[in-house]
């Protein structure tokens, strides 16, 4: 039995807001206070240990909704920014440790050490191709601290486009249920679909209604659609996960909103909507949206979404949407990778800095926090950087303090040039985030965006996964550095430093689907894929934490 | 009085000493400086280890001793002097930003890597990769000067932006490879492809050299702006001929397959 005493807690999904409660853990588990006031068996004497938290916050620890941290892309990224990792933040071997480094692309280890570090405890890699998968999970294993849940990406997959243009939903309905049990995946990725299938005949898709390159019928709309409701179909615990087309275009706010009425009806996850709510017709005349984009989105309640913000500084660019990137590496001349990955999707690289003195850079960074001031229910927007995209998540802390700190922030939007200024909203916003806003864009909210009952929040029953902060730091920045951060009951950072690691457990799906399917795959697998069908699925062995989420 | 360290042995296997650099030894006690820590392979340990120590709070630190396997000395270093009565290993001066290194003997590769201002002057031969930047990175040395006077390694200023490198010796392979400014001077010739990628700054050979085929010729003159250079040099101990009588320097432009308008100078004496 462990107890957290006299610390402020803030569980916003039980509704306690601030109130000094004691906190117990017993089995890995929030267990109920046998010593509080009015509990049916008062024991004393219970024994174990007791973290005297006076003075301190006490949150659910940090969920991770959209971020990419391991697999063949960011293993690519890792070979492709050498510069970067001398640069990085070193990770020396100790006898709790293994040996690693920060930075932009962490390496598995350092992964689990900065999140938990930082007092996040669980984290969804946001874009596996199922060829990828095998290398993906064991990566995963490698990064330990953490719990991890991955998605796959489909909104590109030539099987299932095929089924969508010869009109075979139910089939097609099958074999995403079975790719996602063969990725050992916990839901479904879009990634600007249709856009990175044409990609492959040097087209991309731009526009939401005509059909992509290579199809009749087929339309990104009809991917959104379809997929949306594939996923609602199959009940899995996290609905379909967005990356709208024209990521990072100049105008795309029209899509976006376009993209939200598409989904009407269903559930949805845009991920990283600061990089979709962009006005103007051409980068000289760009600028935020957000406050359109966020009004539409208010409208949608069966739409959650997270931010994507932008922080100034570097960054390295990852995606599976490959026209995006090589128009990026065209625009900045920087270094690019490009990968084509089979049937499935693609995927580009391009490192990348974002420059306080640029105009669009100011135009992001002003979108990213203006969408988190401006969309209403924090239930539905969650703290996110699209990791490393837009910011490394080791640097959250600095937007929560922006989010929580209105003069602050508006000191920094004085300093971006005159030009940016006039083309975004955020001077004009007042609103102010609170504790208890914070513990749900950074866990509450995202737990419950993914299905995972027993993550972000304090209630009997949850994962004992519990992050203690001063309420006063010396540094004056909240969540920089936590007192503890508990996982699993165990605690595994005291004082910024790494304790204990132990492994972290892989969340899948097991979608039913008929099962006449993995025949029908077998007949038409031989001839489109380089691989062998049964060398495809990653068996369930391979996970060696891995546990089994209900659909429901 | 400098800080003066004594190598006691040299170390069997490369010692990352990124620590020892004037902007601490100017600050730290005689205990404190001891004590700073350097990685022998994954290992921490302490710089007394490996030197034996003397003096305190100075920014200029004498080093005896065969420092071959002695890495990344003056790393990132503002102010002061170091000067090495030896050999250096790898990285020496890495990302210095001011002060001045003396080196009596000979110094491996990265010498003055990525580098924004200060000097280093080598009196035996250079490594490779000399002023250039690390793998992957946009620019190497961005201002200061590097002096070697022997002969230096592979890719001497790669990627430079700013600057000036003096080698008095033989140079390798790819010097000034994919350059984007300052200045190379090449008084004991080059070997292959120099200025491979090249696409501004100046080269300037006081000997022939052999020219990848994407540089093209323009004329033969004496650049007025080598007047001040000369001035410079001379100061440095680097005789640069400019007199008419005596010969012109031969301009080739290139490299036209970046393309780049960057500029080679060889000098052809008066036949």
């Amino acid at each position: 039995m462990l107890r957290i005493s006299g610390g402020k807690v803030y569980d916003p999904a039980n509704g306690i807001d601030g109130v000094v409660k004691d906190i117990c853990i017993a089995g890995g588990k929030i267990v109920p206070d046998v010593n509080a006031p009015g509990s049916p068996e008062p024991r004393s004497g219970e024994g174990g240990r007791t973290i005297d938290a006076t003075g301190m916050v006490v949150f659910p620890g940090g969920v991770d909704v959209h971020t990419h941290v391991a697999g063949g892309a960011l293993n690519f990224a890792r070979g492709l920014v050498p510069e970067n990792h001398r640069a990085a933040r070193k990770f020396l071997h100790t006898p709790e440790r293994r040996a690693g480094l920060g930075g932009m692309t962490p390496t598995t280890f350092a992964t689990g050490y900065l999140y938990a570090g930082m007092g996040w405890t669980t984290v969804n890699e946001a874009a596996v191709p199922i060829l990828s998968a095998r290398h993906t999970h064991e990566e995963l294993h490698d990064i330990p601290l953490v719990d991890k849940t991955t998605l796959v990406l489909m909104a590109n997959n030539e099987i299932v486009m095929d089924l969508l243009e010869a009109g075979e939903t139910e089939r097609a309905r099958d074999v995403v249920a079975w790719l996602i049990w063969a990725a050992k995946a916990y839901g479904v990725k879009a990634v600007n679909p249709g856009g990175v299938a044409a990609w492959k005949w040097g087209k991309n898709a731009n526009a939401l209604f005509q059909p992509v390159e290579g199809y009749q019928q087929v339309t990104p709309a009809r991917i959104i659609s379809s997929l949306a409701s594939i996923a609602d179909d199959l009940k899995l615990p996290h609905p379909m996960h967005l990356h709208c087309n024209n990521l990072g275009l100049p105008g795309n706010f029209t899509t976006t909103i376009e993209t939200m009425n598409v989904i009407d009806g269903h559930r949805a996850h845009l991920a990283h909507l600061q990089f979709h709510a962009y006005g103007g017709d051409d980068w000289s005349s760009m600028r935020s949206e957000s406050a359109r984009v966020a009004e539409a989105f208010n409208a949608h309640k069966h739409l959650t979404t997270d931010a994507g913000a932008v922080l100034f500084g570097d960054a390295v660019t990852i995606t599976a949407d490959g026209p995006w990137q090589h128009l990026l590496h065209q625009l900045t001349g920087r270094k690019w990778g490009n990968l084509d990955v089979e049937n499935e999707t693609g995927c580009g690289i391009v490192p990348y800095v974002y420059k306080d003195r640029n105009l669009v850079n100011a135009v992001q960074w002003a979108v990213g926090l203006e969408l988190l001031l401006l969309i209403d229910d924090p239930w539905r927007i969650f703290l996110t950087t699209d990791h490393p995209n837009g910011a490394c998540f080791w640097r959250y802390p600095e937007i929560i303090q922006l989010l929580t700190d209105t003069e602050f922030r508006k000191a920094q939007v004085k300093q971006l040039p005159a030009k940016a200024q006039q083309r975004v909203v955020l001077a004009d916003l007042d609103r102010e985030y609170t504790m208890s806003e914070i513990a749900i864009i950074t866990s509450a909210g995202p737990a419950r965006s993914l299905g995972l009952s027993q993550k972000g929040h304090l209630g009997p029953g949850a994962d004992a996964d519990v992050t203690i902060y001063h309420e006063k730091p010396d540094d004056g920045r909240l969540f920089t550095y936590p007192r503890y951060v508990i996982k699993s009951g165990e605690i595994v950072v005291e004082d910024g430093d790494v304790r204990a690691t132990t492994a972290g457990r892989e969340f899948v799906v097991h979608p039913t689907c008929d099962n006449a399917i993995e025949e029908y795959l077998r007949q038409i697998f031989p001839k489109i894929y380089t691989m062998s069908f049964d060398n495809y699925p990653v068996e369930i062995e391979r996970l060696r934490h891995a546990q089994i989420q209900p659909c429901q | 009085m400098p800080v003066t360290l004594r190598l006691k042995e040299p170390p069997p296997v490369p010692l990352e000493a990124e620590t020892l650099t004037t902007d601490a030894t100017a600050l730290l006690s005689h205990a404190d400086i001891r004590a700073l820590p350097v990685n022998l392979g994954k290992r921490q340990r302490r710089l007394d280890d490996f030197f034996d120590v003397d003096g305190e709070r100075s920014d200029e630190i004498e080093i005896h001793g065969d420092a071959t396997r002695v890495k990344w000395i003056g790393r990132g270093m503002t102010r002061g002097r170091i000067v090495v009565r030896g050999n250096a290993g790898m990285h020496l001066g890495s990302a210095m930003k001011g002060g001045a290194i003396v080196v009596d003997g000979d110094v491996s590769d990265w010498l003055g890597a990525e580098m924004t201002g200060g000097s280093i002057h080598v009196h035996g031969n250079a490594g490779g990769q000399a002023g250039a930047a690390y793998r992957g990175s946009l620019s190497g040395m961005r201002d200061g000067t590097i002096v070697i006077d022997g002969g230096a390694g592979l890719e001497v200023g790669m990627r430079m932006k700013r600057g000036l490198i003096v080698v008095r010796g033989p140079v390798r392979d790819f010097a000034g490879l994919e350059m984007k400014g300052g200045t190379i001077v090449l008084a004991g010739g080059a070997e292959l492809r120099t200025g491979a990628w090249m696409v501004r700054g100046t080269i300037i050979s006081l000997m022939s050299i052999q020219l990848l085929p994407t540089f093209s010729y323009a004329c033969t003159y004496n650049p007025t702006f080598l007047n001040l250079y000369a001035k410079q040099l001379a100061s440095l101990g680097c005789h640069l001929p400019l007199d008419d009588h005596e010969g012109g320097y031969q301009r080739y432009t290139g490299d036209t397959c970046v393309p780049g308008k960057g500029e080679l100078l060889i000098w052809k004496p008066r036949a």
